[in-house]
């Protein structure tokens, strides 16, 4: 059926920023989205509100909007730009749950415009639970017992009918926020209510535990002709019982035969046709393992996650073939873009096995609850692809970039059996380390299986793996058995463990033995037909499928999976470093690991490997392909950490060299490099016991700032204001201990400046410089970036360039730097200087349309800045203000702390722009989930050293007319002051207390800050989680609650008297 | 125990042997159905064939009671990537390797079957032989003829009844899977599973309501046979044919039929049914085709296309109330799309019968 012509303008809803359950996945979905549409020749107006994706570049659609995705601002783009359409499906559940609320609130009846894709209706059925529970019953599929529930007493009354255990999902909710498993009455309590609380529509369903069956997924596609096909079905190795997204998954399902694939898929089809989708659709199934019996799980009616590992896996583009069946086409008139030559009606035929794994924050997030259930708090994800499901687990293993990329955990083996046992069963993020353990002390498969439900194909599969392992252990390495060992999956690193060779000792005797893996090509169709897709997967076998063109090459390295402090900001440069090098006429060939992204979209690069990113998988590129260089500096640290390896086996990193890298990286090397230059920085020094980290401190003055040497990310970073503080973070880290050197800087506190500039050795220039709302002391990536500066004279900003220029010089930088500075009493230090693209290139690229990463890479390639039309220094600076807001998942991470700090914790990014800072700020953050109400109450609840400041904003506050409540000690202080503060009681007490009136929603603002002593189970702790818990934005840093009582006092008109009291004000 | 596949374009693999360990020769195929591999060895149709399964994990649900598309499979041997010695599924009786040794089917895992899979794409079906590793290969070896005998292989020897209290149906087994059985005694049936040589008159003395055609091994020109049978019954009674059964239903109406560089099989083939404009997966297997232009000038209208290549996947009497599709509208395996023909098949029946009752 051809396209539909009666449509011109189509409305794209992006998915904003990105939180746990809602990451990169839908930037590649959206991006593939909005490129379909426009090859179809419709006008193309996008809504998205996070800057870091490629999605909001000005080449995907016609017209770009960064604004908050909210009714206000989504009717404001539709009363303005009148479209056609809108496609919500791309947009995950932000898209689905903006089209739900614009259609209730007349909008799209008011300016007609036709929802695409999926109906509301069909939104609704698979939504709400009720609706969606009656059309299973309809269908005749089978769906767990379960009820509905709006209060606690309900779900109570359904248990004592059922029994335990239970599963508590709340309704409308991403990634499956606020719900849990519940083994007795306390749980159920708990968790119900806070289910209730999350939920926009205050729903539950309290569901039978159907824990231990096989969790089966299958994504199925739909077009308006009613022809419907299965992309790809997976099966997850942790049965039901742990989120999707936090589970080990394998495309396609392994222990299914036949009949029960078809079974599940004729089920999927079923529900799909309908819901009446036209476009893509999710639908989860639990199996159980020892009958055809089956229950649906759920649906999602739109792309997900699991589409994108889908379209990944299997090599056919669900987003962008959702896109066209949305605008009318049929499956059957589509070609498949990856052959060419067929069509898109067909079922992806896999002639490999994918194992994809969920990347968690728990190396940042030491303390947080790593218990896995029905929340998901995987960050991002990585995916492999092998021959074998030996070969893809050990691949995705070492794709993680963590651990040492080995299927071995070393705390593991200080664990006793029962320890081992008690956590296999309660699964945490470690669960599959724990397994191996398990199976290198030969305990029963059968028991293990007993204890995870691990399908028993998984377990030999895995006991296969580490069986090896101890044969390795006992013998000479000999050609036969290495040759085994690369075809099981083996990295040389995870060898040099083993045995008692070193990596580089391995690499030596596979070249001599000619031990190297072929390149095989993801073709969606098993070889059956001629395929020209430049996807590639390596695999110890026989024929080598890729073909080595006589071009000039240059291979780009990814940033692997999405995880707290790399996030897709560095997908983002990724993918403009590869088009740069495509518009310069070099072979572009990337090199990633993650499902997610734009970047291993083979449609971007001449050439994708999805590989891990490790020396070795990379070395084994570039020995095929003889590049004339590698890029590293785009794909944040994971990359970076590559050039030390490449460098030393002789491979030419393009763009900045390793030496410089090294200079800026090393402390001591960094710190030489300042004081030759005559750069101030912070004073500091590296110390390894307690007593000289106290001299040290007494002698440049607390407050200081401590951290490991070789930090990541901000990383057990913390600010200690006496020895106390000190002598508590020394013990609580290990680093002393272990001998590790730890550093400790004068805490300068001033106004956090962060310049990313280009330099091509003897050009710099600044695109600009931006300033943060936070003081310094809060990680740059958890700080509101402002862009121009505000608060910065000329001669400091001059300061800032003139630095800038000189250390870019310094370590003859080519390509990207970013510096980080601190204004300290009217004089400029450097904090940090990363000689890579940092996690603000997408945001200024945008907002100051300077395509950041072209540049960079045409630096890096021997062009010059000069030539491109550039003038050395700072770019003009626009005339809109834009800021960057940090979005945070606390509400998915359990007994995290949301305290802000010199550690990042913040997921993604909003943007806010408009006329005025004030205008731009409370865009901003309304756009990261703020409500910025105009009338309300705030608590405030500060330590000693910031109560004075604390007044003044409790002032404003109050001017404004919003009620104060204080804990005792705040409270009087406040009082004293002039502020008319509500005292309320501490934690404990019977009486109304700060718990209770976070609970009952009766405040709109938590301003709390972090007393001495970082205790995690402080009260400061309590009424933080609190706060996050019930969506109340609980302010950790004085300057934030001070830029949103600005907002507020600026976007607002007041009643102001003229007399008061008799007395005329002024 | 290392064993290897020659092929006739003396491309050589060397892998593991499992299964039966007699040399054995046959033409090389491949499928790409992701899972199926029990009913894809007992398949009649594979006779004489060597078949290579692309997904390179083999085994891994083992072997159960249940899934068998014939009493004793034909095939002539199975290449994988890898054997699975652990299965695991509720139903697994036995591993794929004891299987394959009860019923003497040779086997070879640990090669690349993607490799071998471009080359027969490139170079079409060709002869293969799977042998013992240690053999000198001297030159190329000596390929024998390919089979010309299949259908009478694997058909049965004695007519059998499958009774049921409906439509009176007599099946013509030129290599029949059960899951074409198993579709028509789900619509109460009554069958009669008679040999692929049983004449037209021995046929209509059943007084058969309605005949179906199976599928079947090999070139469909090396039963003449049953074309004679075909032209003899079509008038009469409504007829169905699948597979093997559609292509001798259209050299019976006068078309031609021509071999395939490397057929079609698998469980994922895109079928359009163009008298409702719906395409449909479909579950394939035939390295023959109907010649899309030999229908030309012929009484057979055209009713069913492969999207992928054009090929005719199905066709219909204009005349005769016979249809027949080229792929498995049974499944077993792969998918349950198209099981709407059987139902088109009874009410075929129906109709007719209420016509012959109005012409008493």
């Amino acid at each position: 059926m051809p396209k539909r012509t009666d449509i011109k303008k189509i409305l794209v809803i992006g998915s904003g920023p990105i939180i746990i359950g809602q990451a990169a996945e839908f930037d590649y979905s959206g991006t593939q989205a909005c490129q379909a549409l426009r090859e179809e020749g419709y006008t193309v107006i996008l809504a998205n509100s996070n800057p870091a994706t490629i999605m909001t570049d000005h080449t995907v659609a016609d017209t770009v909007y960064m604004e908050p995705l909210t009714v206000e601002y989504l009717s404001k783009i539709i009363q303005k730009e009148r479209p056609d359409a809108i496609l919500p499906t791309l947009g995950g559940q932000t898209g689905l749950n903006l089209a739900i609320a614009l259609e209730e609130s007349g909008i799209l009846e008011k300016y007609p415009t036709e929802m695409l894709g999926t109906s509301l209706d069909a939104i609704q059925l698979a939504e709400d639970r009720e609706k969606f529970r009656q059309l299973m019953h309809d269908l005749n599929e089978p769906v767990p017992e379960s009820a509905i529930v709006n209060t606690v007493d309900e779900a109570l009354a359904f248990a004592e009918e059922i029994g335990f255990p239970l599963i508590v999902r709340p309704a409308y909710t991403l990634g499956g926020s606020g719900g849990g498993m519940c083994y007795n009455e306390a749980d159920l309590r708990e968790i119900t209510r806070s289910g209730l609380q999350y939920s926009p529509v205050n729903q539950c369903l309290i569901e039978r535990n159907i824990a231990g069956f096989k969790e089966i997924e299958y994504e199925v596609m739909r077009d308006k002709n009613d022809q419907a096909i299965v992309v790809c079905n997976m099966e997850n190795i942790d049965p039901v019982g742990i989120h999707t997204g936090d589970s080990i998954v394998v495309a396609p399902s392994q222990t299914l035969s036949d009949r029960e694939y078809q079974m599940l898929r004729n089920a999927s089809l079923k529900i799909i046709r309908a819901l009446e989708i036209e476009g893509g659709c999710n639908v989860q199934l639990a199996l159980d393992p020892n009958s055809f019996d089956y229950y649906i799980i759920e649906v999602n009616p739109r792309v997900s996650r699991s589409s994108a590992l889908a379209s990944k896996a299997t090599g056919y583009p669900i987003a962008k073939i959702a896109a066209k069946i949305a605008i009318g086409l049929t499956l059957d008139e589509i070609k498949n873009p990856v052959t060419e030559t067929t069509y898109s009606a067909f079922e992806p035929a896999l002639d490999y096995v994918v194992t994809k794994f969920p990347r968690f924050p728990f190396d940042k997030f030491t303390s947080g609850n790593r218990t896995l259930g029905t929340q998901m708090k995987a960050t991002g994800e990585v995916m492999a692809i092998g021959r074998t499901f030996e070969e893809s687990f050990l691949k995705g293993i070492r794709s993680l970039d963590f651990n040492d990329d080995d299927f071995y955990l070393p705390e593991c083996e200080e664990l006793s059996d029962s320890d081992l046992l008690e956590q296999v069963v309660k699964a945490d993020d470690r669960r599959i380390f724990v397994l191996a353990e398990l199976l290198r002390r030969q305990y029963d498969l059968e028991k293990i299986f007993e204890l995870t439900k691990i399908d028993r194909f998984f377990l030999v599969k895995l006991n296969k793996i580490i069986q090896l392992e101890l044969e390795l252990k006992e013998a000479q390495l000999t050609e036969a058995l290495l040759l085994k060992a690369k075809r099981m999956g083996f990295s040389d690193r995870q060898l040099e463990r083993i045995t008692s060779l070193t990596e580089d000792d391995i690499y030596e005797m596979r070249m001599t033995h000619h031990i190297r893996p072929v390149y095989k090509m993801v073709d969606t169709c098993a070889a059956e037909f001629e395929s020209s897709t430049p996807y590639f997967y390596s695999s110890y076998e026989e024929e080598q499928e890729s073909i080595v063109s006589d071009r000039k090459k240059v291979i780009v390295i990814g940033s692997g999976p999405i995880r707290i402090g790399q996030g897709i900001e560095f997908d983002y440069a990724t993918v403009h470093s590869v088009l740069a090098l495509k518009e310069m006429g070099y072979e572009a060939i990337i090199m990633n690991s993650n499902p997610e992204t734009v970047s291993t979209d083979f449609s971007v690069s001449d050439k994708l490997y999805f590989e891990p990113l490790t020396l070795e998988d990379v070395m084994h590129v570039v020995a095929l392909e003889k590049p004339v260089g590698v890029i590293v500096q785009f794909g944040g640290q994971t990359a970076i950490n590559l050039a030390e390896g490449l460098t030393r086996r002789g491979v030419t990193i393009l763009g900045t060299d390793l030496e410089a890298i090294d200079r800026a990286e090393d402390r001591d090397k960094f710190e030489q490099l300042l004081t030759s230059l005559n750069i101030p920085q912070p004073r500091g020094e590296s110390v390894k016991a307690l007593d000289e980290a106290k001299a040290v401190a007494s002698r440049i003055g607390y407050p200081v700032l401590v951290r490991p040497s070789y930090v990541i990310g901000g990383s057990q970073m913390e600010i200690v204001y006496n020895d106390n503080e000190l002598e508590h973070y020394l013990k609580k880290t290990t680093h002393i201990k272990r001998k590790h050197p730890v550093l400790v800087d004068k805490y300068l506190t001033g106004i956090e400046v962060e310049v990313d500039a280009i330099s091509d050795t003897e050009t710099t220039i600044i695109p600009g410089i931006m300033e943060h709302i936070e003081r310094a002391g809060v990680h740059s990536g958890d700080s509101i970036a402002v862009y121009p500066t505000q608060r910065l004279n000329k001669r400091i900003k001059d300061q800032i360039i003139e630095t800038t220029i000189r250390i870019a010089k310094a370590l003859d930088i080519k390509g990207l730097i970013n510096i980080q500075f601190v204004v300290h009493e009217d004089h400029v230090y450097v904090l940090e200087v990363n000689p890579r693209a940092s996690r603000t290139i997408p945001f200024l690229s945008k907002i100051t349309d300077v395509t950041m990463a072209n540049i960079a890479t045409r630096a890096i390639m021997g062009e010059k800045i000069k030539d491109l039309g550039y003038e050395e220094g700072l770019l003009e600076e626009a005339s809109h203000v834009s800021v960057k807001v940090p979005v945070f998942s606390f509400q998915k991470l359990k007994s995290v702390d949301t305290i802000l700090g010199p550690e990042m914790k913040s997921t993604g990014e909003a943007i806010g722009r408009d006329k005025t800072l004030a205008k731009a700020l409370f865009k901003g953050l309304v756009a990261s989930g703020i409500d910025i109400p105009f009338e309300g109450s705030v608590l405030f609840t500060v330590a000693d050293k910031d109560k004075a400041e604390a007044t003044e904003i409790a002032l404003g506050f109050q001017q404004l007319g919003f009620d104060i409540y204080a804990t005792e000690g705040t409270a009087n202080h406040l009082t004293n002051q002039g502020v008319k503060a509500i005292k309320v009681d501490k934690i404990g007490s019977d009486q109304e207390n700060v718990l209770s009136l976070i609970e009952k929603n009766t405040v709109h603002f938590v301003v709390n800050t972090l007393t001495s002593g970082n205790k995690p189970l402080s009260d400061g702790f309590k009424i933080r989680r609190a706060a996050v818990e019930h969506g109340i934005a609980s302010l950790t840093s004085l300057d934030t609650a001070r830029a949103i009582l600005n907002v507020i006092d600026q976007t607002t008109f007041q009643a102001c008297p003229v007399v008061v009291n008799q007395e005329v004000i002024r | 125990m290392k064993r290897q596949l020659i092929l006739e374009d003396g491309t050589t693999f060397t892998g593991e042997a499992f299964g039966d360990l007699s040399e054995k020769q046959g033409e090389i195929v491949f499928n790409t159905g992701m899972t199926g591999y029990q009913e894809i060895l007992s398949d009649p149709s594979y006779c004489g064939q060597i078949v290579t399964m692309t997904y390179p994990l083999i085994g891994n649900y083992g072997v159960n009671r249940d899934d068998f598309e014939s009493i004793h499979p034909s095939v002539f041997g199975l290449v994988v990537k890898e054997l699975c010695d652990a299965p695991s599924n509720f139903r697994t009786e036995e591993t794929l390797d004891h299987f394959l040794k009860t019923k003497g089917i040779p086997a070879i895992s640990g090669i690349d079957t993607r490799k071998l899979t471009k080359i027969i794409r490139k170079h079409g079906t060709m002869r293969a032989i799977l042998t013992e590793a240690d053999k000198e290969i001297i030159s190329a070896p000596t390929f024998v003829d390919t089979m010309t005998d299949q259908v009478k292989r694997v058909s049965t020897k004695n007519p059998y009844v499958v009774p049921g209290r409906g439509h009176r149906v007599v099946l013509v087994d030129f290599g029949m899977k059960h899951g074409i059985l198993r579709d028509l005694t789900k619509r109460n049936c009554h069958v009669t599973v008679v040999p692929y040589n049983y004449t037209a008159d021995q046929i209509l003395e059943l007084k058969p309501e309605g005949i179906m055609l199976t599928n079947g091994p090999g070139d469909p020109k090396d039963v003449p046979e049953a074309i004679d049978m075909i032209q003899a019954i079509m008038p009469h009674v409504p007829v169905f044919g699948i597979c093997l059964g559609h292509q001798l239903i259209s050299l019976a109406s006068g078309a031609d039929t021509e071999k395939m560089r490397f057929g079609h099989r698998g469980s994922n083939h895109p079928v359009k049914d163009l008298t409702i404009g719906k395409t449909h997966m479909t579950s394939q297997n035939h390295g023959y085709a109907v010649r899309r232009e030999s229908l030309e000038g012929t009484d057979l209208e055209l009713t069913h296309i492969a999207i992928n290549d054009d090929s005719v996947e199905g066709v219909r009497h204009k005349q005769y109330p016979t249809f027949c599709v080229q792929y498995h509208p049974e499944s077993s395996p792969g998918p349950e799309d198209t099981t709407y023909l059987f139902d088109q098949f009874m009410t075929n029946i129906q109709t007719a019968k209420r016509m012959n009752k109005e012409a008493l």
